[in-house]
Parts: C-alpha cells; structure tokens; sequence
C-alpha cells in the first residue's frame, strides 16, 4: 500500500517535471526541472530494488551530467526567446506523432506477457541473502568485465573527444615555449664586449 | 492497489513520449534537444531496471549502468559541440547549422 503510494507520488512528478523540462521558457528552469524528473526516477528505481543504479543516478547524473548542462546554459550567451519562434507552428505535428507513439506503446505495454517457459540461466545471485550494489558486484566484475571495461574506454575516448574539441589557441596570446628555453645556450643570451678606454660603448 | 510491470513501463513510454515530444517542440534550441534525448534514455533505463527486478535477473542493470555511460559520455561530446559550434558562428539555432551543405 505505502509501496504504491509512493509509486505514484514518484510517476507523478516524474512525468509532470519532464513536461516541464520541455515546456518552460528559459533553459535554466528546464535543467532544474530535468535534475527533478531524475531524482523522482531515482525514487522509482529504489522502488524497483536497484539501490546502486538509484544513487549513481543521482550522483552522476544530476551532480555530474545536469551540472555540464548548467554550465553550458549559463556560459552560452544566446537569447532563448527568439530560438523559441515557431514554438506554436510545431505544436500539431509534435502533438500528433506524441500521441500516435503513446498510444502505441500503451497497446505493447497492455498486451505484454512473459513466456512462462521463459527460464532465466542469468547469474543473479540469491538477493535475499545479498544486498543489490553486492551483487551487481559480483556479475559485473566476473561475467561482464568486458562489457565494463568497454564502458571505461568510451568514458575515455569522450574525454579525449571532448577536450580536442573545446581546447584553442587564441592566435594573439603568446604561449611559453618550453623548448625553446632549454634549448638556449650560453652562446646565444650572453655577449662580451671589450671596450676601450675613453670610447664607450656604440 | 499493487503495482505491476506494466504500471512502470506506463511511466516509461510517457516519459519517452515527452522526450519525442520536446523534439519536435523545440526544434530550434540544440539544448533542449539533448535534454529530451537525456529524458528518452532515462525512459530506457527505467525499463531496463523493471524488467530487471520483475524477473529477478540482474543482467538488466548491469545493461543499465551501461546505457548510463553512453550517456554521459554522449551528453559531454555532444555539450562540447554545442560549444565550439557556438563559438564560431555566434548561434545554435539549428536551422542555420547548414555550413556542410554541398
């Protein structure tokens, strides 16, 4: 009973924030809105018994992902009024297609059910002896390494992508060349000059 | 008054449908485009893991944690291009995005 109720109470605002997330004016409302729905989706996962996906959801996405998206809001000077134009033209045929793909995926959810020969050779360990972030452990380091390892490599390739793309030089601003001042020898910084008595230096 | 499969996977096709929605909504603004992606890959995620806990088979949030990471890395890439793009050309109305345009 409390279970459902904080079903809905989850569901609720979890769908009211990602309406709002699309239908607010200004951006920055939006990603506060975004980092709602995630922390309501995170109430439904500890619902559905998947404690570590709920807090990495919570700790990666909303502290690390929906923060980007801030930043980069704020750090982009664009007027969101104006790339609102055409927000009403689009509205029919969003409106439509919304309603066509909603419908359909309420028919496949509606008409779902589980072939009961269905047996599952899944390498789950017995979860009432174990906590979930346990066992996600143990079939995650074993039988999925590879899978995980893959994960890291495209975390890594996105790094890499990211500060390539983001990285310039500004043309006028001179930069320290570290080689050029290793490479200098004694020769080259110092001179001496004899002079002669009474003459000065030219 | 219980709560089954289809209830979760309910709120995930609504979720993904406001994702589709926003899309065509707010065709103009590239941020807003990645935040509907953003919404759909929660809607994924949130199937993936009731899947996973309605058949007691954990493999379905170990897939999660991964849609997670392409995720993450996809927001970050795709977060950097808005910039640079924004950079040399002073906009991201993506109608004016047309500068490959053979």
């Amino acid at each position: 009973m409390l279970s459902a109720l904080f079903f809905y109470l989850f569901a609720i605002m979890c769908v009211g924030a990602a309406f709002m997330v699309i239908a607010t004016k200004n951006p920055v409302h939006a990603v506060l809105f975004l980092i709602l729905a995630f922390f309501n989706a995170a109430g439904l996962f500890v619902l559905l018994g998947a404690e570590f996906l709920a807090m990495i959801l919570i700790v990666v996405y909303v502290g690390a992902v929906l923060v980007l998206f801030l930043f980069v809001v704020m750090m982009l000077d664009v007027d969101f009024a104006e790339l609102r134009a055409g927000f009403l033209k689009y509205l029919p045929v969003g409106a439509l297609v919304g309603l066509l793909l909603l419908v359909e995926l309420i028919f496949v959810v509606g008409a779902w059910v589980t072939a009961p020969m269905l047996v599952s050779d899944a390498p789950t360990p017995n979860m009432s002896t174990v906590n979930n972030t346990q066992a996600l452990g143990e079939i995650l380091y074993t039988r999925y390494v590879y899978l995980f390892e893959s994960a890291a490599l495209i975390l890594l390739v996105a790094m890499i992508g990211t500060i390539v793309l983001t990285l310039h030089h500004k043309r006028d601003v001179r930069r320290q060349s570290i080689a050029a001042q290793v490479g200098r020898t004694r020769d080259a910084a110092v001179e001496v000059v004899e002079v002669e008595t009474g003459k000065g230096l030219k | 008054m219980t709560v089954g499969l289809s209830h979760y996977l309910t709120v995930a096709a609504i979720l993904f449908t406001i994702g589709i929605f926003g899309i065509f909504l707010n065709r103009k603004n590239v941020i807003v485009i990645l935040m509907s992606i953003e919404l759909m890959m929660l809607a994924v995620n949130l199937n993936l893991v009731a899947f996973s806990s309605f058949h007691n088979d954990l493999v379905g949030q170990v897939f999660a944690l991964i849609v997670l990471t392409v995720a993450a890395a996809e927001a970050a890439i795709g977060l950097a291009i808005v910039v640079v793009y924004f950079r040399n050309r002073g906009t991201i109305d993506v109608a004016e995005i047309d500068s490959l345009k053979g």
